[in-house]
């Protein structure tokens, strides 16, 4: 069985205006769908990694799984828990407790009051958990020294922060951890050293990642499955080779052909058109058609569902 | 033919409490007529304070100390005050990383663009209004006439680097200073604003300076490269003799740590430790203590440069390839 399975998934942002600045101007709420309608499965040991840009509900997908955020409909189980519906405590602690979370910025997510080793073990701390010599194994584990523990974050360079961050994230012993964007602030070289040592800690501990990133080249390497966004909605999801060798969907090949690429010297292609549309007002059918080459009469009726097609999972009405 | 940039020898020094801070160090490069020269290297390696020198917006205390920097022939580092202010905008353009500060809030975009023409040009406010018009038309922002009053914030991201990308060149300087213009942009847009900025400049002639970290962006965008590591120059060269066989090993390592190179590998290459801080240069190379082919003489000062502007890597020990000559 799937260690997580998100069915459905749908959340909503009420963004409206206030209440009294709604009836002076005699305006609608204004509702954002944020995540539409999205299913995927993430197996044991495994990577999967979600990619899209911005504003394509990458993060709060993430956050949903956490738990930092409820669902609008839908669900997320994890080990067979459904954290937003489950009403035996000692379960969500107990799923919970296996669930830790990476964030893009680590100048933001560690506090600078705080002492590196306070840090580390705050997740076993606050369940009652033995810490003795915790942080300065686990700061070994992650390639700093074991007296790092007495020092303050603000000693540390961005990478070794990630560091910290990613030792903060095992101290607990989770099986699932969520990391969105771990190494976009990073520099290239800081991010190899980083992304090296996520998959050390992955064989060593057997752990199972959410990779959340906008660079399509740091999910080829990480991710065993890539699920790609637009709006809020999954349109592909395959195995990386399987996905850059032979994308499907329109909107990935449009994102793959954008892509920088390393030999593409003097490269002319014609760039993208049009921008991602607005959440609020997505167009009917599918979110893509306005800016897609293959749209049809179908594409602006009727949305695609995903479905199966060789090695991948498509949501495209023109693909077969 | 006098290059339109042309950099000699450019040290920048901070003078702090605890000694003097070199963040650019010895640095030389040329940039010709219509040639988009790359700046790369990871943060703190110099490549902004270099850009930062040549428009006069070094923050004191940081200073040049020494060196020339030419713009088409004309001397330009020791500029001051009013003279500068009319080399920029004028002769030179600056496209900077987030078009949302860069922009001012409170004025429509069109008064933005015809306070800068004005300043520069001498030309009329309704010809400068149509200017601006043709300028939003040019960089590719639907219904012109109609958005030309429109406010920054009515604009996304990647319009507003066009508005900016419109701003830098209105002017019609002979130099453009783009500082990470798409790091903050979703790919789809990097692509569309990297495209305009190509062809601009090729259609005008206008020389770029393209400081990125993004190695897939100069490839595509770049002529020429400059790679930067603690304020030195390492390597300097056609952009695809450097990024497909590098000579400097710190170019090497770099390339060998983007993902993109290393498809289908468990692990990414490693350059071990960190690039070190610039109140603690090691002596020699500035890459010696990190390099897989340091050997003794490395440490020896002064350390390898590129003083002239010419040549690959400077190395003691470049690597070899038998197929550059």
């Amino acid at each position: 069985m799937a260690l997580v399975s998100v069915t459905n998934l749908t959340r909503i942002f009420d963004v409206s205006k206030p209440w009294l600045n709604r009836v002076i101007e005699r305006k609608p709420k204004a509702m954002l769908t944020a995540v539409s309608d999205v299913s995927f499965d993430i197996e044991e040991r495994t990577v999967y990694a979600l990619v899209g840009e911005s504003g394509s509900g990458k993060s709060t997908i993430g956050k949903m799984l956490v738990g930092l955020l409820a669902p609008s409909t839908g669900s997320v189980d994890i080990r067979g828990v459904d954290l937003a519906r489950e009403t035996d405590a000692a379960k969500i602690d107990d799923v919970r407790a296996d669930i830790q979370m990476i964030f893009q910025d680590p100048f933001a997510s560690l506090n600078p009051r705080w002492r590196v080793r306070d840090i580390i073990v705050e997740p076993v701390a606050a369940r009652g958990g033995e810490t003795r010599g915790l942080a300065e194994r686990l700061l070994e584990q992650v390639g700093l020294a074991a007296r790092d523990a007495g020092k303050f974050p603000h000693e540390f360079s961005g990478g070794q922060r990630q560091r910290i961050c990613i030792a903060r994230a095992l101290a607990s012993e989770p099986k699932l951890i969520v990391c969105d964007e771990p190494t976009s602030a990073l520099d290239v070289s800081v991010q190899a050293q980083v992304l090296n040592l996520m998959s050390d800690l992955k064989d060593e501990f057997g752990l199972t990642y959410l990779f959340i990133s906008h660079d399509l080249t740091v999910v080829q390497h990480m991710a065993d499955k890539i699920g790609v966004l637009y709006l809020g909605r999954l349109v592909e999801e395959a195995d990386p080779d399987t996905l850059f060798d032979t994308p499907k969907h329109p909107y990935t090949q449009m994102l793959l052909a954008a892509a920088p690429q390393l030999d593409g010297f003097g490269r002319e292609v014609a760039p993208p058109t049009g921008e991602i549309p607005d959440p609020i007002n997505p167009p009917p059918g599918c979110a893509y058609n306005p800016r897609c080459p293959l749209a049809a009469d179908i594409c602006r009726t009727t949305r695609p569902e995903l479905r199966r097609v060789g090695n991948a999972r498509v949501a495209c009405h023109m693909v077969d | 033919m006098t290059p339109t940039l042309s950099i000699r020898n450019l040290t920048v020094d901070i003078p702090t409490r605890h000694g003097t801070l070199r963040p650019v160090q010895d640095v030389s490069y040329d940039i010709a007529q219509g040639e988009i020269l790359g700046v790369v290297g990871e943060s703190g390696a110099g490549k902004s304070m270099a850009g930062n020198a040549v428009i006069g917006l070094l923050n004191p205390p940081a200073h040049i100390a020494s060196g020339e920097i030419h713009l088409n022939g004309t001397r330009i580092d020791h500029l001051q005050g009013d003279d500068m202010r009319r080399l920029r905008g004028q002769q030179i353009g600056m496209v900077f990383q987030d078009p949302l500060t860069s922009l001012n809030p409170l004025l429509k975009i069109g008064d933005q663009l015809t306070e800068t023409m004005l300043a520069h040009l001498d030309i009329s406010q309704s010809e400068a209004r149509k200017r601006a018009i043709a300028a939003l038309e040019e960089v590719g922002i639907p219904g012109a006439a109609q958005r030309v009053d429109s406010y920054p914030h009515e604009f996304s991201g990647g319009m507003r680097q066009r508005v900016v990308i419109a701003l830098a060149l209105c002017a019609e300087p002979s130099l453009i200073i783009a500082d990470e213009p798409t790091t903050a942009l979703d790919v789809s847009v990097q692509a569309q604003i990297i495209a305009l900025l190509k062809r601009l400049c090729r259609d005008r002639g206008t020389a770029v300076m393209l400081i990125t970290h993004d190695m897939g962006v100069i490839a595509e965008a770049a002529d020429r490269v400059a790679v930067m590591y603690a304020g030195q120059l390492t390597e300097l060269g056609a952009v695809r003799d450097v990024l497909t066989a590098p000579l400097h090993p710190y170019t090497d390592g770099l390339m060998g740590s983007t993902p993109l190179a290393s498809r289908g590998k468990a692990r990414l290459h490693q350059i071990p430790g960190a690039m070190p801080r610039l109140d603690a240069l090691p002596d020699g190379c500035a890459f010696h203590p990190r390099c897989p082919r340091a050997q003794a003489d490395c440490v020896r000062n002064p350390g390898p440069t590129l003083s002239d502007g010419q040549g690959r890597a400077a190395c003691f020990h470049p690597l070899v390839r038998e197929d550059v000559a």
